[in-house]
């Protein structure tokens, strides 16, 4: 008995193929889930996820047909052309799941995100704040002397911007609620 | 006309709508409305296991061998727990599977109380769909649109978890026909593609068919339709575990099993085929190996009703959504209407080849000497009981993959086995599952000692039902398969691979009641299993076999089919890579 030769490095000692099937580029989709509004679909959605190493870089969720007992659930997610399409055929077999759209793939769509911005400052950083929220059309919705909470809705690349304007101006704290997308056009 | 019922009375009444003969469970607290109503009345017969675990592996044995739903039923918290094995073992096979579970009462769920847990959020992942019913009103219906998801699409294992003051509420029943479902799987395959894959299969001249557990899940018309496809088209059939039975292995066009434990020619003919015509099957990595090394000139047609499946592992050329029995009358029929054409010329060099494959006998062994050969074992078991109307099921190891190879299943939903969970423990409870099915039938179980073990006290549910289950231990004194991994990749360091303390599986029967036969000896073999087959109850059966015998043909992981290891005995230098210097 002679053991087998395996070279350093090689998957041999394992069971499965640990190297990558596909070195595709990574592509960004915007998937827009619709729902059955029942309790644990979000659990269902999110540990599919999880379950399966899939990315999610922003999801939100909300009802959005009472009557017809409907949620959304809008998830941005990253993979190379394969995972996505995994994905989406994933999302397609929970039973609670009715619709999955593919934003990204199925013509031109909107994307919007709403931040709130806790700045606080004095003197002239307050004042800059103040102006550069005017140009960005972020609303003042809470003022004291000493700070502000500015409202921004846009694409996420708008609101990763004044972000970063914002910071060295005494940003404090962040909310984001992620991002909502619809197709242009009608359905 | 509405019928006014307890919770506990819906759940008896919904089994019964559905066609549930058997009911295997096991009581607690939480599920006692339930098993109150089973005791007053006589449609539903309840077989009490000795452990949730195998409630649900019996279900899954039952499930197999019919074709139907199987049901368990367990109580909350540690039975709800024990059953989560046996879910996802049914969930990565595909078995239809209805899994009733108690829960503490609804005003108590959240506050830890006693045998409380997340039921819904532990089986979340090991279901195809699970719910927590808060309502009695809902719970008739919910009864129903469970058998349709476990039945529907690809089949898998449901849960539904009940609250104890649902099941003693009173609520109205809703009868199966009024329960609306949005969950109707596409089942047709798409014409132009079906037609694609036929005007290939005409001029192909390596052609191959991969078929799955997807054919046996279809039903016998699926069956069927393949034998009538490969008798038609003369093309040669490979199948996975899961899919044994669907084609003869009588048949003329028959390769055996392929994958890692899977037999040479089948192995090779994947490898070089130019179309490969997967019907049901998922490309698991038992299959293919290396994936970039995996049948590289073949065009791959793929057959699924899952869509999820289809180019998640391997890149589809004919990708066909839709259930297989559907699939395969519209292949056919399109086939047939375009002048039923192959490449006889091709299939005929094809087939020159495969026999040149065939006759390295890669299943090949030498019984010789007073110590029993776990092949040989299984030889003469097949040759003994091959005539009988007979079921094998078997545990997980090295016994399951000689069991495939040496066994001949001529018949779909005869061969019971884990395959994606590879779950030890599985055969004993499933074989239980299967006889209570099937009361006159042969149900024999293929087990290692180890396997066997893990299971073990289902002896008092097979003797409490007289079930006459025949256990055919192939006891090497080892976890066979760790062993032999340790021998061939971690150097021969046999890290707790060794079954000490064994009892002595004569008395452990005779303790339950059962027979227990001893046999080490190949002269007498026949004789005890004989003996075995015509002993009316149940019976242990300790075949004492060689201790360090491995399971080939072995394909390494990481290595394509065609770097393929081959056992001693076998004729031919079959191998060229460098793969193969062992053994």
């Amino acid at each position: 008995m002679s053991p087998l030769k395996i070279k350093k490095g090689s998957t041999g000692h394992s069971a499965y193929d640990l190297r990558p099937s596909y070195s595709d580029t990574v592509e960004r989709h915007t998937l827009a889930v619709l729902v059955e509004n029942e309790p644990g679909v979000l659990a269902r959605v999110i540990g599919l996820f999880a379950g399966r190493g899939y990315n999610i870089e922003s999801l939100t969720v909300a009802e959005v047909d009472h009557q017809g007992h409907r949620s959304r659930i809008t998830i941005v997610t990253t993979g190379t052309p394969q995972i996505i399409i995994q994905i989406k055929a994933q999302l397609g077999r929970i039973i609670d799941v009715h619709k999955v759209n593919d934003l990204t793939v199925e013509g031109p769509s909107v994307e919007r995100e709403l931040g709130l911005f806790k700045v606080a400052g004095k003197g002239e950083q307050r004042v800059e704040a103040l102006r550069l929220a005017d140009i960005f059309r972020a609303n003042v919705v809470d003022s004291t002397l000493e700070s502000f909470v500015f409202e921004i809705t846009g694409t996420p690349e708008k609101i990763d911007a004044f972000a970063d304007l914002m910071r060295p101006l005494g940003l404090q704290e962040v909310a984001r609620t992620g991002v909502a997308a619809l197709s242009r056009g009608a359905v | 006309m509405s019928k006014t019922m307890t919770g506990a009375r819906m759940v008896v009444q919904a089994l019964i709508d559905q066609g549930v003969e058997v009911v295997f469970g096991y009581p607690g607290g939480a599920v006692l409305p339930i098993y109150d109503e089973l005791f007053q009345q006589n449609q539903i017969k309840h077989v009490l296991v000795r452990h949730e675990q195998a409630a649900v592996h019996a279900a899954e044995g039952y499930a197999r061998s019919t074709g139907k739903p199987g049901v368990a039923l367990v109580t909350s918290g540690p039975g709800a727990t024990n059953a989560v094995t046996g879910l996802t073992d049914a969930l990565m096979d595909s078995i239809p599977i209805i899994v009733l579970t108690g829960q503490v009462p609804t005003f108590m769920i959240g506050s830890d109380a006693f045998q409380e847990a997340d039921t819904v959020g532990i089986t979340r992942p090991c279901t195809k769909h699970n719910w927590l019913v808060k309502d009695t009103e809902k719970l008739a219906a919910t009864l129903h649109e469970a058998f349709h998801i476990a039945l529907s699409g690809r089949p898998g294992p449901v849960l539904i978890d009940i609250p104890k003051d649902v099941q003693f509420a009173t609520g109205t029943y809703t009868e199966a026909r009024q329960v609306e479902t949005h969950y109707n799987p596409q089942v047709k395959g798409d014409l132009a593609m079906i037609t694609e894959l036929a005007k290939a299969m005409e001029t192909a001249k390596r052609p191959i068919f991969y078929t799955g557990g997807g054919v046996i899940n279809s039903g016998p018309a699926a069956s069927q339709l393949l034998r009538e496809l490969v008798a038609a088209t003369g093309f040669p059939i490979t199948s996975t575990l899961m899919g044994l039975g669907a084609y003869p292995a009588s048949g003329d066009n028959w390769l055996g099993m392929l994958g890692m434990h899977g037999l040479y020619e089948a192995n090779m003919a994947m490898h070089d085929c130019d179309l490969m015509i997967n019907i049901g099957a998922r490309f698991d990595d038992r299959i293919t190996g290396r994936i970039d090394a995996f049948s590289p000139r073949s065009k791959k047609a793929h057959i699924d009703i899952d869509a999820s499946s289809i180019n998640k592992v391997v890149h589809a050329d004919f990708p066909i959504l839709g259930d297989v029995a559907h699939v395969l009358e519209d292949l056919l029929n399109v086939w047939k209407a375009r002048g039923r054409k192959t490449n006889t010329e091709g299939l005929a060099k094809w087939w020159g080849q495969i026999k040149e494959w065939r006759a390295v006998d890669c299943l090949k062994f030498t019984q010789q000497g007073k110590v029993i050969k776990p092949q040989y074992a299984l030889q003469r078991l097949e040759a003994l009981t091959k005539k009988h109307d007979r079921y094998i099921c078997t545990e997980v190891g090295q016994h399951q993959m000689w069991a495939a190879q040496y066994l001949g299943f001529e018949d779909p939903n005869r061969w019971m086995t884990s395959g994606g969970l590879g779950t030890m423990g599985y055969g004993f409870p499933a074989s239980i599952g299967v006889q209570m099915a099937h009361p006159d039938a042969l149900v024999i179980n293929v087990a290692g000692e180890a396997s066997w073990l893990m299971n073990m006290q289902e002896l008092g549910t097979a003797m409490q039902y007289r079930l006459p289950v025949k256990q055919f231990i192939l006891n090497n004194e080892r976890l066979g398969m760790v062993r032999q991994w340790q021998e061939l990749l971690h150097g021969e360091r046999y890290s707790s691979s060794w079954s000490e303390s064994l009892p002595d599986f004569v008395k452990l029967a005779e303790a339950f009641g059962a027979k227990g036969i001893l046999c080490s000896d190949p002269d007498t073999l026949d004789d005890a299993i004989m003996e075995m087959l015509t002993h009316k109850g149940p019976v242990l059966f300790d075949c004492l076999v060689e201790k360090h015998e491995n399971c080939f043909p072995m394909i390494p992981s990481g290595k394509p089919h065609n770097e393929m290891l081959l056992g001693d005995a076998s004729t031919k230098d079959a191998i060229q890579a460098g793969g193969a210097v062992l053994v």
